[in-house]
């Protein structure tokens, strides 16, 4: 007996797998329906849809660059804290002292990357006719988790605290302001007044909303902070597990029909 | 800039390494049109067209390369403008789509990608524009622009295809493969190659380039020009027409709002899970432009040719934070009431001042849809129901607001349609 099947014939290796290794036909079934993880595929695909040249692999890579930047990203909280003292200091230090300071790197272009290739996942649904029936509702699902991808890059985008970030946050920020009803800039909000009193100024309107306060600060890296490592996340991984899910109760990747 | 002192030691480096890049890709691609479509003539071009760059990877990689030829950058500088920039873009996209057949043909979109990263390396001996290039936070445009240009000359080739197999009676080449497989191995293993293959990608763009740190974040210090992160880029570019209300809010939560509309509207059940372009031209061409041309084509604009104070750059001119530019445009009311009517807008009520703009918003918004349903679009119209049917109008109203204001500002100067500043309320 060699040395793997000694191990895949433990008792250990069995309580894990629950089956043979998947060699034959069954086993390669049965795999795909006890683990937890593969579950999310399918058991049998059409041959065409799992070309490269079809599917392009855009959201497989965009869920796998999620993964990475859900790794790298806890990693990066150990090493960095979200106040105006501290923040700026603590990415000097990962890029200058802490050993494997590439982590900021990683997950910085892993973002950048997410960013890319979720468009163009979008992009080849679209041009395959793929958001057709029966998959209306898994666009729009898709759709949300593209605006929870930007929103993900865009508070990171503040968290170094240098010039880029307060300033690409000011710039786009200052959008929020010019929200109709609910921006103090925003057409409609100066005729939301009760009894003389304006109910949208600067410390009620949409943009402070978005800052904690006035102009980015202190309370605006606390809250892009908490936004980015917990709240958009969350959303996120609810959303892509339905995503996922409606994927296969919709028919799997589509094909021609 | 100079050019006496010729091109930097490191930069002729990275750009003979492209050259050398390029002329293996050549001979590949000639290898294979000796082989594989056993075209003799295609094979002698692209061999040749591997000895150029070959010359030039041995040029460059030999410290003596040449900087871009001046005239051409001169050239490229005096002629760009955001007019220019984005009238090429769309008329080039027009061209892509009506002769899709021939520029998807391998040899020919072979030769444009040649051209593109001849161009590139060129393109990069100057310093003002390998300077902005080379951003760390810039490189993944070059990556978005490439990769969109691959993709979608990939998915037009397979939509040809498909169109002419659908011609002649036969099934798209997706449905050739209907007979199924196994996900384990077929697909975990192609999923676990594609993962190694992102992670050494990703580890090598992370040691090769370093992640920007700038100064010390500081409310005094307002650089020029700031600009928001560059997927955002083609939002900004907007507000050179549109007040923050429309450009930064309105006019995103459309896009979001009609994509998520997008298969409800659809009501073409035809192109389900194969690429075709005859069997949705429409759809097609409409997401197209809106991906391609006021999407991608506006963040390359924003992030790579607009300059201190939002003003345009040719790609190699020196970014001058005190170029002037005259800004010398007038609102719809002015032009109604001083030049036509010759009155004074000073003290009129705000809705008689902007009522011609008010009128034509209105005309544009209400009138419109129902002309159009009666007319070009009748044929929708009675497919798609009312509801669908205004739905669809009125999204593409509101994605053709842009360039609509873009060709307002550049034939007549025209700032606002409707001014009513007591209120923000312009457009």
């Amino acid at each position: 007996m060699s040395i793997g099947d000694y191990i895949r014939n433990s008792q250990i290796w069995k309580s894990i797998f629950r089956h043979p290794a998947p060699r034959d036909r069954r086993n390669r079934v049965v795999v795909m329906l006890t683990n937890v993880f593969l579950h999310l595929h399918p058991v049998s695909v059409r041959k065409s849809g799992i070309e490269l040249s079809f599917t392009w692999c855009m959201g497989g890579i965009t869920f796998f660059l999620f993964l990475v930047e859900t790794v790298t990203g806890v990693l990066l909280m150990f090493y960095y804290r979200p106040t105006l003292e501290h923040a700026y200091n603590d990415i000097l230090s990962l890029r200058d002292v802490t050993t494997l300071g590439i982590l900021r790197e990683l997950h910085r272009w892993g973002a950048h990357a997410m960013v890319i290739t979720i468009w163009l996942h979008m992009y080849r649904v679209f041009l395959t006719g793929s958001y057709k029936p029966p998959r209306e509702f898994n666009w729009g699902v898709g759709v949300i988790l593209l605006v929870l991808t930007l929103l993900l890059s865009f508070t990171g985008y503040l968290l170094p605290w240098d010039q880029l970030a307060i300033w690409a946050i000011t710039v786009g920020s200052n959008m929020a302001r010019a929200t109709p009803f609910l921006g103090n800039e925003g057409p409609g909000a100066k005729a939301l007044v009760i009894g003389g009193v304006e109910l949208i100024h600067s410390g009620s309107d949409a943009r402070f909303l978005l800052l904690g306060a006035r102009f980015v600060g202190e309370a605006t890296l606390l809250r892009f902070y908490v936004l980015h490592c917990v709240a958009l996340p969350l959303a996120a991984a609810l959303l892509i597990a339905v995503h996922f899910w409606r994927i296969r109760k919709d028919g799997g990747i589509s094909g021609a029909l | 800039m100079d050019h006496s002192h010729g091109v930097p030691g490191a930069v002729q480096v990275g750009i003979g390494l492209l050259y050398l890049v390029a002329t293996l890709m050549n001979i590949g691609f000639a290898l294979y049109q000796n082989q594989v479509t056993k075209d003799k003539l295609q094979g002698m071009i692209w061999n040749f067209v591997a000895a150029v760059f070959g010359i030039h990877a041995v040029a460059y990689l030999a410290q003596s390369g040449w900087p871009i030829f001046p005239w051409l950058e001169q050239f490229i500088n005096w002629i760009m403008g955001p007019t220019v920039y984005f009238v090429l873009a769309c008329l080039a996209f027009g061209k892509f789509i009506i002769f899709r057949k021939h520029f998807t043909t391998p040899h020919v979109a072979w030769a444009w990608l040649m051209f593109a990263l001849w161009f590139s390396g060129q393109a990069m001996t100057n310093p003002n524009f390998k300077e902005i290039i080379t951003k760390p936070d810039n490189v993944p445009i070059v990556l978005l622009v490439f990769s969109v240009g691959f993709l979608t000359w990939l998915a037009m080739r397979k939509a040809v295809i498909n169109d002419e197999r659908i011609a002649r009676g036969e099934p798209p080449m997706e449905k050739l493969g209907e007979d199924k497989v196994l996900v384990w191995p077929d697909l975990v293993y192609t999923e676990l190659i594609a993962m190694i293959i992102c992670t050494v990608i990703l580890i090598v763009w992370a040691i090769v380039l370093k992640a920007p740190l700038e100064q010390p974040a500081s409310s005094a210090k307002i650089p020029n020009p700031s600009k928001a992160p560059w997927y955002f880029l083609g939002l900004q570019e907007m507000l050179v027409y549109y007040d923050p209300w429309m450009a930064g809010v309105v006019l995103p939560t459309f896009i979001v709002k009609g994509l998520i509309a997008l298969p409800y509207i659809d009501f073409n059940l035809k192109g389900n899970g194969y690429y075709t372009f005859k069997e949705r031209a429409f759809a097609v061409t409409t997401f197209l432009f809106g991906f391609i041309v006021l999407w991608c084509v506006l963040i390359v604009l924003g992030t790579f040719l607009r300059g201190p104070n939002w003003n345009f750059f040719g790609p190699f001119e020196l970014w001058d934070p005190h170029k002037n530019v005259p800004l010398n445009n007038i609102n719809l009311s002015d032009y109604f009431w001083l030049m036509g009517f010759g009155e004074a807008i000073e003290g009129k009520h705000w809705l008689i001042r902007e009522a011609p703009g008010l009128m034509v918003v209105f005309v544009y918004l209400v009138v419109l849809p129902p002309i159009i349903a009666k007319t070009v679009m009748r044929t929708f119209f009675i497919r798609m129901g009312f509801v669908r049917f205004m739905l669809l109008v009125t999204l593409i109203q509101f994605m053709a607001c842009l360039p609509i204001k873009m060709v307002l500002r550049w034939v007549f100067n025209l700032k606002y349609i409707v001014f009513i500043p007591e209120y923000f309320f312009n457009i």
